[in-house]
């Protein structure tokens, strides 16, 4: 019965990481670029809904839209001011102008909510779900969090699957230039995938805050890195591949942490990251890109 | 090509006059006591970076390989040079000896370390090989910080996780599980980073201006090419790649030993990425570019402390500008028509051996 509820709790911080890594792969697939600044948008998302929840007293859903779109703005702000002008730069200079939006982010957070952590309340209204005599505790946060995590999932596909801007996005990523010869506004399909990314962000930003109530201008950097990790693991540029890697890298983090060692979890996960690599080195449902001579 | 080679040389040898001025001049400010006293702390970790930066423009610029990781290795140098340094305490008592094997110690660890690395690391390539060096760099943070050593009468003792060392009277703890090593003594001095700082350019310069450095950079512009005129990938690959680790550990070594404490969250990916803007804003590939980076960039937060709280946005802010003129088209046209040559290779990763 432990095992089971670690495992629930791993597939609910694995949810969460498949939602940040859906923000990391889409942008990569269509921009083809390491967008660094994703886990801070993070941390933007928890810090406006915990103002909208304590400042301005709005019911959890209305502060969880209100950092959306906050979250959704500053995405394609940051686009426009930093990224587009560097579309024809080589990807390391997109690289590190992506990690001066994050430093960026970090310390006007600090500038503005102070480095002292503030505690988050759950957005999640209801209590646990007690099952087996109690012997499985089930927190309503684990319970939303992987229904949200699946809703995401499934109207991502949708959009991209059946979607014309889907459709548009879907040929960004495979051939920029074939794409605006078609009559693509490719400007336009990066912002959008900006705009969906950063929106996504928020919603994870919320979740993650109300699993780990600690709100710092440093919250989203490491689920940031562990994303990421997520990303490439299942294959960067795949979105079921995000969400798969997403909820693995959780399972092995949580069940890492309660049967082999609580210090060492981090370095389990990047170690099984590091073999799958190694067996499939374009991860778990990347593709495989021929180099033509 | 005879021109070329004179044009490296020349090159070569303003790198070494720029490092050596640059030394006459802050001991001149020193002993003239021009030199506020937090710049003056700077000075050991301003050479200790200087190195990182060019040890990390081998694998990144000379190489062609993103590392995302390479606080690791000189995490590894540093805890490596910190025993060292430690348990010759009472064998060798002259100070620069013991910093010496240190920074030796420091650098053969991290260089076996990288070979070891190396094995999975390169055998993927682009993001795949960032994201993996990225790993590794956060599994050496997480290990280190659960290792527990110390050493009586009786020898050494190690843990891990768990503190059950048994050390005996007179026994010391040099690692400290979480709170890293503590109790250093501090050896480094700026002369010492400014010999390490020679050392690493005499090897880094004579490699990439050597037969394999030429092979490295065959393998980085085109890697079936190379393989098809029989340069051996792996082998240069590796050479790079050994040789960057090396030279990152002896920087940590005389990182770590110029505090009294330092844990291994000093190493973390922030401290990869910092290296890595080095490398970036310099340059790839020019090595000149990547200490004059590495010295205004560690200076600069000083410098802003004018402006106080908002100093680490300015940075950020003049981070991004920094990026966005230098890869702006017009301004670069602009920069042609009055006569000043782009030197580095930002723009075209195939340029990248001006050095």
């Amino acid at each position: 019965m432990t095992f089971l509820s670690h495992l629930i709790s791993g597939i609910s911080l694995g949810s969460i990481y498949a939602i940040i890594a859906l923000g990391y792969t889409m942008v990569y697939g269509i921009a083809k670029m390491l967008n660094f600044a994703h886990g801070d948008v993070i941390m933007v998302g928890g810090y406006m809904s915990f103002i909208a929840m304590i400042y301005f007293g709005w019911p959890p859903l209305l502060s969880i839209l209100f950092a959306m779109v906050v979250c959704t703005v500053l995405g394609i702000l940051i686009e426009q001011l930093a990224y587009k002008p560097l579309r024809a730069a080589p990807s390391l200079a997109v690289l590190i102008t992506a990690i001066g939006v994050s430093y960026f982010l970090q310390n006007a957070a600090q500038l503005i909510f102070s480095a002292n952590h503030k505690s988050y309340s759950s957005v999640v209204p209801f209590g646990s779900l007690r099952l087996f005599n109690d012997r499985l505790i089930i927190s309503g946060t684990t319970i939303v969090t992987i229904i949200v995590c699946i809703v995401i999932i499934l109207a991502l596909n949708t959009i991209v699957n059946k979607t014309k801007i889907g459709k548009a996005m879907r040929a960004v990523s495979e051939d920029k230039d074939a794409a605006q010869l078609m009559g693509i506004n490719i400007n336009k399909t990066i912002s959008i995938t900006f705009a969906i990314g950063s929106a996504l962000a928020a919603v994870a930003g919320v979740l993650l805050c109300s699993a780990y109530p600690i709100l710092m201008p440093t919250t989203g950097a490491m689920p940031g890195i562990k994303a990421f990790t997520a990303a490439v693991f299942g294959g960067i540029g795949s979105i079921p591949g995000a969400f798969l890697g997403g909820i693995l890298l959780g399972i092995i983090e949580i069940l890492g942490k309660a049967y082999i060692s609580t210090q060492l979890s981090d370095a389990i996960v990047f170690a099984v990251l590091i073999i799958i690599l190694l067996v499939k080195p374009t991860g778990l449902l990347g593709k495989k890109v021929l180099v033509k001579v | 090509m005879k021109y070329l080679r004179l044009r490296s040389k020349i090159d070569n040898w303003l790198t070494y006059g720029l490092i050596i001025v640059a030394y006459i001049v802050m001991r001149l400010l020193i002993a003239g006591g021009n030199i506020s006293s937090t710049l003056q702390g700077q000075l050991v970790p301003i050479t200790a970076y200087i190195v990182m930066a060019i040890s990390l423009n081998l694998t990144v610029g000379v190489l062609g390989e993103l590392s995302l990781g390479h606080a690791g290795f000189m995490s590894v140098g540093a805890f490596s040079g910190v025993i060292t340094a430690t348990l010759l305490t009472d064998a060798i008592p002259m100070t620069w000896l013991r910093l010496a094997l240190a920074m030796l110690v420091g650098g053969l660890f991290a260089g076996i370390f990288g070979f070891l690395i190396g094995i999975p690391v390169l055998r993927l390539q682009g993001d795949y090989l960032a994201i993996v060096t990225l790993a590794f760099g956060e599994i050496i943070k997480n290990v280190v910080g659960t290792i527990y050593l110390g050493y009586d009468a009786n020898g050494i003792q190690v843990s891990i996780e768990n503190n059950t060392l048994q050390l005996g009277e007179g026994g010391k703890v040099i690692l400290n599980g979480p709170k890293g090593a503590t109790g250093i003594t501090k050896l480094s001095s700026f002369n010492a980073g400014f010999i390490l700082i020679l050392i690493t350019l005499f090897i880094v310069l004579n490699l990439i201006n050597s037969k394999s450095g030429r092979a490295i950079k065959a393998v980085r512009d085109d890697k079936i090419a190379a393989e098809s005129v029989g340069i051996s990938i792996w082998r240069y690959r590796m050479m790079a790649f050994v040789t960057s680790a090396t030279l990152a550990g002896a920087a940590g070594a005389l990182y770590a030993l110029n505090y009294s404490a330092v844990d291994a969250g000093k190493f973390d990916f922030n401290k990869s990425i910092l290296i890595l803007v080095f490398v970036v804003l310099g340059g790839m590939g020019n090595i000149r570019g990547s200490i004059i980076a590495a010295t205004v960039l560690t200076v600069l937060p000083e410098v802003l402390r004018a402006f106080d709280e908002v100093r680490m946005l300015v940075y950020a802010i003049i981070l991004i500008l920094v990026m966005l003129v230098r890869n702006n088209k017009t301004l670069r046209q602009l920069f042609q028509k009055i006569g000043i040559r782009r030197r580095n290779s930002l723009s075209n990763n195939k340029e990248g051996d001006e050095t």
